[in-house]
């Protein structure tokens, strides 16, 4: 299959601080990869920087082979459009109900017509098995609602790859599974993602690659069975052994 | 006696009154109006705007929040004649309370923007909207219904400073009642009864202010009780 989505050597530093240090990797079209690692391994912000919501100081981002130039807002707005990202404090528009959120992206970004417009937030909220709640305002739903909301925003723009981060790390236990059941159905569907999580045994599942990382480089990357029972860095299997105590082997 | 007042309230002062009113109410209205666009603007552009925009907004509302607004109305009526600017005392006033409102405005606007949450914009950006779009569809209506006591509070009080606009002959409410109250020298009177009809104009806008913020109310937006 060929590669979808390429970042080249891409680097972020915040004061004297450098919170992702040469980072390169590259999916391929319907891979899921799964990022994992400490807090402030780099996770979220390397997924930030993939669609320039923080700027990288260096590096390259590649969508079909094409390099995108982030100065030209024109071009990154459209390039945003291709990248769906979800959140993990959700960030609805909180004036907006969940037609509203899943809508508007449709209809001043992609300037489709009211109706039309719609007609496809419904069966993007559907999909997420949402239709019951079209009308209802971010603060009626509860956290595993707002979730599935925002993957169905994210959806309605037809994204070419999907960025997760750790989309189900603010949400009670119990509304987990909802929201997983959502990703697990978007990767079956063929979605290429990148995902950015605490739970082990979910993205064991579901990823076709992990990658361990660590104050801001890539540890160690490979299979999720390999990774999680063999790997080869002694820190990648401290990590690992510690995150499965607390989420259980599937 | 009291026929006689009761004469005097009919025959002068009623006819004056109601003129003067129909004056402020051409006033109030158009500087509320405009007073806000100019907050939203200046405001916007004081939080979002590129350096020279924002200082541009900073030096406006430095100036107008500033200046007294008498002093600013003797500028725009007397003052711009000579750089060859000639105003009517209608134009100079609403001009007037146009920007100094706007100033107020501003600030208004200003701390409900800035009390938008971060994630709201990454999200807009994250589906593709320009800065523009951003502010217009996401920040704003947001912004607006938190600014909006805060702007009620300044049209109840461009209600009121309305009345310097006889002072730049544009006779308004309070300029009517000047003139009746020096010919009959009924002081007392008249100006009991002009402060009455403020009195009914700021009561009308709370109510109609009252049933702004409940309509646009929505979940999330409540204020709420301690």
């Amino acid at each position: 299959m060929e590669t979808i989505l390429q970042v080249r050597e891409i680097r972020k530093r915040y004061g004297n601080k450098e919170i992702v240090k040469g980072v390169s990797l590259s999916v391929r079209r319907g891979e899921i990869k799964v990022l994992i690692g400490p807090s402030g391994a780099g996770k979220s912000t390397l997924l930030q920087m993939i669609n320039f919501l923080v700027f990288p100081d260096d590096g390259d981002v590649f969508l079909e082979g094409r390099r995108i130039d982030p100065g030209r807002k024109r071009e990154l707005c459209a390039y945003r459009q291709q990248v769906g990202m979800i959140f993990q404090e959700f960030n609805l528009f909180d004036h907006l109900t969940a037609l509203g959120n899943v809508e508007i992206g449709l209809v001043r970004v992609k300037k489709m017509d009211k109706k039309a417009a719609r007609l496809r937030a419904m069966a993007e909220l559907e999909r997420v098995g949402l239709g019951d709640h079209a009308g209802k305002y971010p603060a009626e739903l509860s956290g595993g609602q707002k979730q599935r909301v925002s993957i169905a925003r994210a959806l309605a723009l037809d994204p070419k790859v999907m960025l997760l981060d750790e989309p189900t790390s603010a949400l009670d236990p119990e509304l987990i599974g909802e929201v997983h059941a959502v990703i697990r159905e978007l990767g079956a569907s063929g979605m290429t993602m990148i995902m950015a999580t605490h739970q082990i045994s979910f993205a064991r599942a579901l990823a076709h690659e992990m990658i361990f990382m660590e104050d801001g480089r890539i540890v160690e990357q490979g299979p999720p069975d390999i990774i999680l029972d063999e790997a080869r860095c002694a820190r990648t299997r401290e990590f690992c052994a510690k995150i499965g105590e607390l989420g259980g082997r599937p | 006696m009291i026929p006689d007042e009761l004469f005097f309230l009919y025959r002068d002062l009623a006819p004056a009154l109601i003129r003067g009113a129909a004056v402020s109410v051409r006033l109030i209205l158009p500087s509320a109006v405009l007073g806000f666009a100019c907050g939203v603007l200046a405001g916007s552009c004081r939080v979002y705007g590129f350096s020279l925009l924002r200082w541009a907004a900073e030096a406006y509302v430095a100036v107008f929040r500033g200046f007294p607004l008498l002093v600013q109305l003797y500028i725009w009526y007397f003052g711009m004649p000579r750089l060859g600017l000639y105003l009517t005392p209608y134009e100079a006033a609403v001009l007037g309370f146009t920007l100094c409102s706007g100033a107020y405005h501003s600030e208004y606007i200003r701390g409900a923007l800035l009390s938008i949450k971060r994630g709201q914009i990454l999200a807009a950006q994250a589906i593709g909207m320009s800065r523009l779009q951003t502010l217009r569809h996401i920040i704003l209506p947001q912004a607006v219904r938190r600014a909006l006591p805060g702007c009620g509070n300044e049209w109840i009080y461009l209600i009121k400073y309305s009345s310097l606009a006889y002072m730049v002959t544009c006779i308004e409410l309070t300029g009517e009642g000047k003139i009746v109250a020096s010919s009959t020298f009924k002081y007392t009177e008249v100006f009991a009864a002009v402060g009455f009809v403020y009195l009914l104009f700021v009561t009308l806008a709370t109510w109609i202010l009252k049933g702004l913020e409940k309509r646009l109310t929505l979940p999330g937006f409540e204020f709420h009780r301690v």
